[in-house]
């Protein structure tokens, strides 16, 4: 599993950085949301990965080893709703500057030819 | 012990919270309600950063050991739960705040704030996220202030839009969500190693690790590293800088030349917090110092090459990010304290100088500066300036081109740092606390290094802001005598205030200052506090000692 989830972020960080150093705004607020995605999966990934273990730790039968750790899974929810919160943001104005200048660019103009 | 003032960290957080939350039940159109809200908002502000720094002095009745306030979210003990800890060095950034926050507010409410919806609720936000990442105690919550500040500081930027300002914001944005993700990715590798994010119980648990894990470590405080880099403006990490801070409007541009420090503030704070554990990479001195000096001479070039003014006040607020981070790269803590004052006093007349340029840029016949980039920005203006005239206070005299030259002067006196003003006692300071280390054994290349840097970005800064003061003031045609508003006028003449004060009682502020150094070269110190941190409305015993193993990892 660990394999699994290691080439998962791995291939999602590499398709987000070569898309973010993509010169068009579309391509690159993909690459940001696919770099969202890897990041939240490392975080999650730094509570060890753990099957079938409850993160929400029962009163009477409080041994660590049977849980799950939680606060990574608290931190990846805070996590997800500021990168979807930034990320909206920058489509506003990623729109804004489209409909300003015309172009998809990230400088907001064509290179010449 | 005073229960009254146990819970005076939080309120630096919370007033502006609240009030940007009742700002938003007023319509944008109830703008004398807002700006009521906010006028309150930022006197207590101003009242809560004096008490806190009154408290860190220990010369209130707050029963806090050695000055240290630790405010425990929801009273859960430090490692456990979230703290706010409130110390010398988070008073002092928090009374920088309250300052350029409230003079920069007043300068907006004078045109700015009605150029857009929101602005007032944006800006108490920012100001939540500049106190909250000045206290935060631990790193996740660093992160989640640094963006609540940067997120308002996004809508702040595209403040009064146009297609430059737009352009401009789109490239702040992009780079900062980038620096972000790589802040989170640190933070998750810290916390996968040692099993805290607490910024005290990190600074014990660093010590304990080695091998393998401790190679991770290190590459987790680089990434770390690298994302506070990115915000403080670190060659070559500062690329998005110039034209953010060129194209916000004056106000916002004014307000932002804090944010640069924010960067810094975690960079020494966390340095000072790994320093027993080894700081590794950015924190310390092997990498902070050289990136010090390239920024200093990217700044440096920058000014030389740039035409417009406000480029100029940009990449002169580049210069002093790398001065502070060279200076803070030396070995010791001995440049520590004048550093802090040199970001005291630059921070200040930066922020006048943006606010004086939008004022110059009034004076100058209309088109004259074909080179002026914001040219769209100033058309608006100029449709205001006709429409507010009857509110215009004072007669259109010569007195406020006087004004308007005096106080440009005075702003590069300070910038360049010639005397007889604060800067000069900064770079001064600065300077001779260098060639003092050099008798403790550091480096001398890098001694002479910094010296000569520090030298010569102050020529080039002279130069750079002599030819622009020539340009904008000893122009032949006649200039047109602005017409300024006491509200305009009034936060210019606080901030070199300031700086005049800050020159006049410079030997207790650096008295004050050297304190802090020394405090954060002691980190048990700040560890104690925390750590040792019972809760007295619980009445719990002290919490588990460092020592013990807690939350191990399966």
């Amino acid at each position: 599993m660990e394999w699994i989830l290691a080439l998962a972020i791995g291939a999602l960080t590499g398709s987000g950085v070569w898309l973010l150093l993509r010169p068009r705004t579309f391509q690159f607020i993909m690459g940001l949301t696919l770099l969202t995605y890897a990041v939240n999966l490392f975080i999650f990934a730094m509570g060890r990965l753990r099957l079938d273990a409850p993160p929400v730790i029962d009163p009477h039968w409080a041994d660590p080893e049977r849980y799950a750790d939680p606060l990574p899974q608290a931190l990846v929810l805070t996590a997800i709703v500021i990168g979807f919160a930034t990320t909206a943001l920058f489509l506003v104005v990623l729109l804004a500057a489209r409909g300003m200048s015309d172009t998809d660019h990230v400088d907001g103009e064509e290179r010449r030819p | 012990m005073n229960p009254w003032l146990q819970p005076l960290p939080v309120l630096p957080v919370l007033l502006p919270m609240m009030t940007a939350a009742a700002m938003l039940l007023t319509r944008d159109g109830q703008r004398p309600v807002r700006m009521a809200l906010a006028a309150v908002s930022l006197a207590l502000q101003g009242v809560v950063a004096l008490l806190l720094l009154a408290a860190t002095l220990e010369w209130l009745p707050t029963g806090w050991p050695d000055g240290i306030g630790v405010y425990m979210l929801g009273s859960w003990p430090a490692p456990f739960g979230i703290v706010l800890v409130v110390d010398r060095l988070s008073a002092l950034m928090l009374g920088l705040t309250a300052l350029l926050g409230t003079c920069t507010w007043i300068y907006a409410t004078a045109r700015w704030d009605s150029v857009g919806t929101h602005f007032h609720p944006l800006f108490q936000l920012i100001l939540m996220g500049l106190n909250g990442a000045f206290l935060s105690g631990d790193l996740f919550n660093l992160f989640v202030f640094f963006e609540i500040l940067l997120t308002a500081s996004y809508g702040l930027m595209l403040h009064g839009s146009g297609k430059q300002r737009v352009s401009a914001a789109l490239h702040y944005i992009g780079v900062n969500l980038i620096a972000s993700f790589l802040l989170l990715i640190a933070i998750a590798l810290i916390y996968g190693l040692t099993g805290t994010l607490n910024l005290a119980d990190l600074s014990l648990r660093a010590q304990t690790l080695y091998g393998a894990d401790r190679q991770l470590f290190d590459s987790a405080a680089a990434i770390l590293g690298v994302a506070f880099l990115i915000k403080a403006a670190a060659w070559p990490l500062n690329f998005w800088l110039p034209s953010t801070y060129a194209q916000a409007c004056a106000p916002v541009g004014a307000l932002f030349a804090i944010m640069t420090k924010v960067g810094i503030y975690a960079l020494l704070r966390i340095g000072s917090l790994l320093l027993p554990a080894g700081a590794p990479a950015a924190f310390g001195g092997a990498w902070m110092f050289p990136a010090g000096i390239a920024t200093l001479a990217f700044g440096t070039l920058g000014m030389l090459a740039s035409i417009d003014a406000r480029r100029i006040t940009a990449y002169a607020v580049i210069t002093s990010s790398g001065t502070l981070f060279a200076a803070l790269g030396m070995p010791g803590a001995t440049l520590t304290g004048p550093a802090l004052y040199y970001l005291l006093s630059s921070v200040a007349a930066l922020a006048a100088l943006f606010l004086l340029l939008e004022l110059i840029e009034r004076s100058q016949p209309f088109g004259a500066d074909v080179l002026a980039i914001t040219q769209e920005a100033f058309e608006t203006e100029e449709a205001d300036a006709a429409s507010l005239s009857e509110q215009v206070v004072g007669e259109p005299l010569p007195a406020t081109l006087s004004f308007l030259g005096l106080s440009f002067f005075t702003c590069a006196l300070i910038i360049v740092g010639l005397p007889p003003l604060s800067g000069f006692v900064a770079k001064f300071s600065l300077l001779s606390a260098a060639l003092r280390t050099a008798e403790y054994g550091a480096p001398t290349l890098n001694v002479w290094l910094l010296v000569a840097a520090m030298l010569v970005s102050g020529v080039a800064c002279l130069m750079a802001l002599g030819r622009s003061g020539v340009r904008l003031f000893w122009v032949p045609e006649a200039l047109q005598i602005p017409r300024l508003r006491i509200r305009e006028i009034t936060p210019i003449l606080i901030l070199l205030s300031a700086c005049a004060l800050l020159t006049v009682r410079a030997g207790p502020t650096l008295d004050y200052l050297d304190g802090t150094a020394h405090y954060l070269n002691e980190p048990g110190r700040y560890v104690e506090a925390v750590l040792g941190q019972n809760s007295p409305r619980l009445g719990t015993t002290p919490g588990p000692g460092p020592a013990h193993a807690r939350g191990t990892q399966p």
